[in-house]
């Protein structure tokens, strides 16, 4: 994460945490959401990297993706509906010093929120972004979203969807700037949290999409990927495998994840599914870090700088003159 | 042949891109220097180039100058520099020149080899010599030719120089201001601009036979000169802020053009988002962490974030949103002054989200409003909407220059640990106001949300919950307008007839209704900042008048229109606020025609009520 740039009173601490720490309130999604995975996931980062909870922001916009701050016992901004991503940015360099994590959703992020998504990652602003990607609107009761997979079945398709979905790993690798790219899966929680960590640990716009079951409305629509561990392609960078998973998930592959040929080589790749990290380039500036590149604002800065340009406009008495 | 007066209004006007609002801008400056009041209007085309010789194509500037404060654009024009006689037909035909006025006008058209050309030059000039203007034809391009070998680049300057002959302005102020004015380019282009002025100065004594004196009398304080847009930004800059977060939209840019040049020099940031929608969102999120932030749009991008703009309201983060009015709606008239948002700021949100709104009545308010504007946002941790429009945002006043003061700023983030059992909207039951809190705070993590909410910053999923919410967020405004000062009559606090106004007309109208009460009218009026909440006081004020108006540039339907009759009237905005509020008979008149209203329009409507009135029923 970046340095801080606001005078805090506080220091990070570094106690040790618990699970305990980061849990608030009861999760209100269904029984088998992915959703629930993924919170375990953060709240296993959080206590991992031993966040202050009080230094940690988490973000989102609106649909049950976007319930997730509700649910950790950090500040959180459950704000408007294909929004979080610029309150985010907003978020972060206001404070630099502060975590922020984004949850959105695939209706949230890559269609009503569709230009957020695409300048976020030209930003590269220094957060943590997770897509949680159920091909489905849920909140709202089962309508298509931009992943739903051509013919399915909603309230607004009775007879099947009539478009190609789109690949919102294939669109990120296609923006300049992007630094960071991943894929998980909510069926396999030691990879999701660890992908979630390493997505954390990068400085810029980390952009992890989770391929989410919802039982409610895509009941069975992932069964084959879970039920058949070869339809996971397993990317060996960086990724820690147990000797228990690398059994289970014996297609494997190492993958260059600095070549971003090879990323979205790799992120076209739709059936088995891609899981770890795509896509990582450290060298691209965060926006924030180019905006602050001057002095901190402080009253005397502020005083100076105004005289200077009252100065320039005082017509009366004779003085330098206004800036015509 | 010297005339002492003690105003005069003076147009520039080329075809786009020949400096004729350079030359405007110059010339005001000169006269702001020499101790006299000024008004600038710019004159726009609307496009970025317009065909050359075109009505439409004419740009510009209007400066007038008088002896002491000049408060608005005034009535109509006392003399013209037209570059050519087209743009001159424009202003013509839009009766913005006064019967004799006197019209200085390039003559090469005359001897152009485009046959079309000069019969359309002898027929404009045949037109307007026959009107009765005095028209007076100078070779000014000709006169250009000895000194530059593109006329076209220098002969705005040349402009400046009679100007300065003609208002016996003196010429030392303005080589001054053609070195601030150029000091970006080499000593070059200086030297023969200054030259050009020097001709254009020279040409004008030996050869015009009459010279204007408006006699300055000077400020006794030390003055500052710039246009609205100049003011907001540098009101931003002073009141602390630190974070603009914008889009582009005229007539609103320019604001942020300026602060851009200059916001990175004390640590604060100009953000170009990608839409109206992320600037807003983005400034909430900035605010949120503990900042203040501004967003600044014009009307179309006002209602793209009215959305956002309820959310802030909701979660109760501190925003301060600008909105530079243009016409409308839709795209409307991007260019052209109107006040047409009004109800927008108030009710622009969909369900009910209380928030300030604040109309700037000035250039001077440009500046001290954004102060203000983040004081109560801050404050009552809400969103405060500040009214400029685009006749502000371009016309240029002296006013006294500010005297910073720390008091503007306010005390750094606050992160001390959050005392147990406290509540994220602990809501004080008297006025609604709440501790704010944020990120970096120990023991006072919360999500907050758009969603209704309870103290905790839970999402309430009881009727109960939601109206308390309501009830403390409307509380505020209520909290907010026991601290407002009722604004004072311009004239006695009774009469016939009282104005009422908002925003950029506060000049005009009171020249207006001083012109009425030297006539022996029992005219007044009042100008509105505060529009939600309204100050205590007002309903007396309106009762005291035999008859109230507001003046307004927004529509209202005329009653002289066959379908129109009181049952079915849309009144204008000012005025079905004052009618619903004070339930008192407020009359309108309104006009939209996109450019500032004149002083003598709103004499003319006032004098229609109060005849009205005197008429024995």
């Amino acid at each position: 994460m970046s340095l801080s740039l606001t005078e805090c009173l506080l220091a990070t601490t570094q106690e040790p945490r618990e699970l305990a720490d980061y849990q608030t309130g009861v999760p209100r999604w269904c029984n088998g959401c992915g959703d629930n995975a993924i919170l375990s996931a953060v709240q296993r980062l959080c206590r991992d990297e031993k966040l202050a909870p009080e230094k940690t922001v988490f973000v989102s916009g609106i649909g049950c993706s976007s319930r997730l701050p509700h649910y950790m016992n950090t500040y959180g901004f459950h704000g408007l509906h294909g929004r979080a991503l610029p309150l985010a940015e907003g978020v972060k360099m206001s404070r630099p010093d502060l975590h922020v994590f984004v949850s959105t959703g695939d209706g949230d992020c890559l269609s009503i929120g569709a230009a957020h998504w695409i300048h976020a990652l030209r930003y590269n602003m220094d957060l943590t972004v997770l897509l949680h990607d159920n091909r489905i609107y849920g909140l709202t009761k089962k309508q298509v979203s931009p992943t739903s997979p051509l013919g399915t079945k909603s309230n607004t398709t009775p007879k099947g969807s009539y478009l190609a979905p789109l690949n919102p790993l294939t669109v990120t690798l296609g923006v300049q700037n992007v630094s960071f790219v991943a894929q998980a899966v909510d069926w396999i929680p030691e990879l999701l949290a660890e992908i979630i960590a390493a997505a954390y640990r990068h400085k810029g716009l980390s952009f992890v999409r989770i391929v989410q079951r919802c039982p409610e409305f895509q009941p069975g629509a992932f069964d084959p990927f879970v039920l058949d561990p070869k339809r996971t392609l397993i990317l060996r960078n960086e990724l820690t495998l147990s000797a228990a998973l690398a059994k289970v998930y014996t297609n494997q592959r190492e993958h260059d994840a600095s070549s971003i040929d090879r990323a979205r080589e790799i992120a076209s790749i739709e059936d088995p599914i891609p899981v770890g990290i795509l896509f990582r380039d450290e060298t691209v500036p965060c926006y924030e870090d180019l905006r602050h590149a001057g002095q901190p604002h402080t009253p005397e800065l502020v005083r100076r700088g105004l005289e200077a340009e009252l100065d320039k406009f005082t017509v009366w008495p004779g003085a330098p003159g206004p800036a015509a | 042949m010297t005339t002492t007066i003690s105003e005069h209004i003076v147009e520039i006007i080329s075809d786009s891109g020949e400096g004729a609002q350079r030359c405007g801008q110059a010339f005001a400056a000169i006269a702001a220097k020499s101790g006299n009041g000024i008004w600038t209007v710019e004159i726009i085309p609307a496009e970025i180039q317009p065909p050359a010789r075109s009505i439409a194509g004419a740009s510009g500037n209007r400066v007038r100058l008088g002896s002491g404060p000049v408060t608005n654009g005034g009535d109509e024009v006392d003399l013209v520099v037209a570059f050519n006689e087209q743009v001159l037909l424009g202003r013509v035909r839009a009766g913005e020149l006064k019967p004799g006025c006197t019209i200085l006008l390039e003559s090469m058209w005359r001897e152009h080899r485009d046959p079309t050309i000069v019969r359309a030059y002898l027929e404009t000039y045949e037109m307007i010599v026959a009107e009765g203007y005095r028209v007076i034809e100078i070779p000014m391009e000709r006169e250009c030719r000895q000194l530059v070998s593109d006329p076209r680049k220098g002969k705005n300057m040349f402009v400046l120089g009679m100007l300065c002959s003609i208002y016996d302005l003196d010429l030392a102020l303005a080589r001054e201001q053609i070195a601030i004015t150029f000091g970006k380019k080499d000593e070059k282009v200086i030297a023969t601009n200054i030259q050009l002025l020097e001709a254009g100065s020279a040409w004008a004594d030996a050869k015009l036979d009459f010279k204007y004196r408006v006699p300055a009398v000077p400020p006794s304080d030390t003055q500052v000169v710039m246009n609205g847009n100049t003011a907001l930004a540098l009101g931003i800059l002073a009141s602390g802020m630190e974070i603009c977060a914008m889009y582009p939209i005229t007539p609103a840019t320019s604001a942020s053009h300026y602060l851009s040049e200059i916001f990175e020099r004390i640590g604060g940031v100009v953000h170009q988002a990608e839409d109206e929608i992320a600037a807003c969102t983005f400034a909430i999120g900035a605010s949120y962490a503990g900042k203040c932030a501004v967003t600044i749009t014009s009307g179309p991008g006002f209602s793209l974030k009215q959305e956002a703009i309820g959310l802030a309201v909701m979660a109760e983060i501190p925003l301060v949103v600008v909105d530079v009015q243009r016409g409308g709606p839709s795209t409307g008239q991007p260019t052209k002054a109107e006040q047409g948002d009004l109800l927008a700021a108030m009710f622009g949100s969909h369900g009910d989200a209380p928030k300030v709104v604040l109309a700037v009545d000035g250039i001077e308010d440009c500046f001290y409003a954004m102060i203000t504007a983040r004081k109560i946002a801050e404050t009552f941790n809400t969103v405060v909407v500040v009214l400029s429009d685009a006749s502000l945002a371009t016309a240029q006043q002296p006013f006294s220059r500010p005297v910073f003061d720390e008091e503007w700023l306010a005390p750094p983030v606050d992160q001390s640990a959050v005392a147990p059992g406290a509540k994220p909207y602990d809501w004080d039951p008297t006025t609604g106001l709440v501790r704010r809190s944020i990120p970096g705070q120990p023991h006072g993590m919360h999500t907050v949300t758009g969603l209704a909410h309870d103290r905790d910053s839970h999402v309430a999923y009881d009727s109960q919950t939601n109206e308390d919410g309501l009830r403390h967020r409307s509380l505020k405004l209520a909290a907010l307008q026991r601290t407002l000062r009722c604004p004072p009559v311009f004239g006695p606090a009774e009469g016939d007839l009282l104005l009422v106004g908002w925003g950029s007309t506060k000049g005009a109208i009171e020249e207006a209704v001083t012109q009425l009460r030297s006539e022996g009218h029992r005219v007044s009026s009042l100008h509105l900042r505060f529009i939600q909440p309204m100050p205590s006081g007002i309903g007396e004020i309106l009762r005291s008048f035999g008859k109230v108006m507001t003046i307004e540039s927004n529509w209202s339907d005329r009653l002289e229109d066959t379908l129109i009759d009181a049952d079915n009237r849309r009144h204008s905005a000012l005025a079905m606020l004052l009618r619903s509020r004070f339930l008192v008979d407020v009359e309108c008149w309104t006009e939209v025609r996109g450019r500032p209203i004149k002083p003598r329009s709103i004499r003319a409507a006032a004098l229609a009520v109060v005849e009205r009135e005197l008429v024995p029923v």
